[in-house]
């Protein structure tokens, strides 16, 4: 079986500014990857080139062996959920609508399959079914941040995508968060990239984490490798606190 | 009270007129509303167009309108289509600026997460962009009929029905009740229209979950 995702020797670059330089990374089905680095490192670049929202100047990206260069953009983004800081929901949608959103692009659910859909979401990401009705400005942080989740896991994706989804919702919620996601993942086995910049979030979640600077990828591996050979001051520093 | 006595000695005149204005004007809001949204929809899809494009409905909008329907004259002739095609002209830079406004305002996050998610083209527009902006396209288009309603009372200058007929009239005559009785109606009318317009606003927001005074 092909790898999740597979990143070959790209360059990514806006205008004449390159914020990535020749990366190759291999994620492996049912791995949680977190990727660490300060802003403007190209964390968030790595991961939209994932569901082609960036497309390499150089290189190739395959996700479940497929080319992204090759294959309908749409209908492989249908199939990686895709979370972001503040959630960005979709404000004129109530909470149901945002959740069924992905699986009514390609089919007419009834109002029944919407409903049971929903809730069935809803209690993934424990909230009550009441709340299938609201729209999202009624919503609380940690709320809104949990039907994120549930809308990018709705079309029950192999790859999910989260580019700092818990950034900006409190430090209790986000620890509740944290747990739910842990959990999840280990529920449903799906193969997770998610980007952060607070180490101890990446150590609590990651399976394998990965340290970027300078658009390129500075060291990787597990919680117990970094610590205990960090490549230089650098990783160091962003280890320190922990 | 010489209004309310003389609207109602000639109301069958003025009805006629009332008839006329409602479908004059009626006609040059939907091919203005139509023409102008997809212009809207057009030109915030290809932004370097874009201001062209406003530049010349603004440079329309400031002819004066008596000047516009005179220019129109040699082309169209006089009487009611004329009057239609001044009106519909004039009522695009509302609706036209509104649309283009309210479609390229929206979020860019959230539109990169629709996109990310796996939307087509028609579905970034129809699902995401469109619903979002409408709050902006509505109130450009209660603009535009306010507009044009009112406006709408000159169209009799080149021989075209509807209230302006009753202010010609009066004007050409000294009979001051006659024109203002034909300019209370015209008020009247684009008042109650402007009132229907804001009630269905209303709905809208709710269906879209915007509260009052966002």
């Amino acid at each position: 079986m092909s790898r999740a995702i597979e990143i070959r020797n790209v360059s990514a670059a806006y205008g004449s500014n390159e914020v990535l330089r020749r990366v190759s990374l291999d994620v492996e089905r049912g791995e949680f990857l977190v990727i660490i680095g300060p802003s403007g490192c190209g964390k968030t670049t790595l991961l939209k080139l994932i569901n082609g929202l960036v497309l390499p100047a150089a290189g190739e990206v395959l996700v479940e062996g497929e080319r992204l260069s090759a294959c309908s953009l749409t209908d492989l983004r249908r199939r990686i959920g895709y979370a972001v800081q503040g959630a960005k929901l979709f404000p004129h949608m109530t909470v149901q609508d945002n959740i069924c959103y992905v699986p009514c692009l390609d089919k007419k659910l009834s109002k029944e399959e919407r409903r049971a859909m929903a809730e069935r979401m809803l209690a993934m990401v424990d909230l009550p079914k009441e709340l299938a009705g609201r729209f999202p400005r009624q919503l609380s942080g940690g709320q809104k941040q949990r039907v994120g989740i549930a809308r990018a896991m709705a079309a029950s994706p192999d790859i999910l995508l989260m580019d700092e989804p818990f950034g900006a919702v409190d430090e209790i919620t986000r620890r509740t968060l944290q747990g739910e996601l842990s959990d999840l993942q280990e529920k449903t086995g799906i193969t997770i990239v998610f980007i952060t910049h607070d180490i101890e979030e990446a150590f609590k979640l990651g399976s394998r984490i990965l340290i970027m600077k300078d658009g390129m990828i500075w060291q990787e591996g597990c919680r117990e490798e970094l610590l205990e050979k960090p490549r230089d001051a650098f990783v160091k520093q962003l280890l320190c606190g922990t | 009270m010489q209004i309310i006595q003389i609207l109602w000695e000639r109301r069958v005149f003025f009805v006629t007129c009332l008839l006329e204005h409602i479908r004059i004007s009626l006609t040059a809001v939907v091919c203005a509303g139509v023409l102008g949204i997809l212009l809207g929809v057009f030109i915030s899809g290809h932004k370097k167009l874009a201001g062209a494009v406003l530049g010349v409905v603004n440079v329309i909008y400031t002819i004066p309108s008596i000047s516009l329907l005179g220019f129109l004259i040699p082309f169209t002739g006089i009487g009611n289509k004329t009057a239609i095609i001044a009106l519909t002209v004039y009522g695009l830079l509302p609706i036209v600026r509104n649309t283009y406004t309210g479609l390229t305002n929206v979020d860019a996050g959230i539109l990169e997460v629709a996109e990310g998610l796996g939307s087509d083209g028609r579905q970034m527009m129809f699902r995401i962009r469109f619903p979002l902006a409408l709050p902006v396209i509505i109130s450009g288009f209660r603009n535009m009929v306010v507009m044009i309603i009112a406006m709408g009372g000159i169209a009799s200058f080149i021989g075209a029905g509807g209230l302006g007929a009753a202010i010609y009239r009066g004007i050409t005559t000294y009979n001051m009740t006659l024109t203002a009785a034909g300019s209370v109606l015209i008020a009247l009318l684009a008042l109650l229209s402007d009132w229907l317009l804001a009630r269905a606003q209303k709905m809208v927001n709710r269906r879209y979950g915007i509260e009052q005074g966002d």
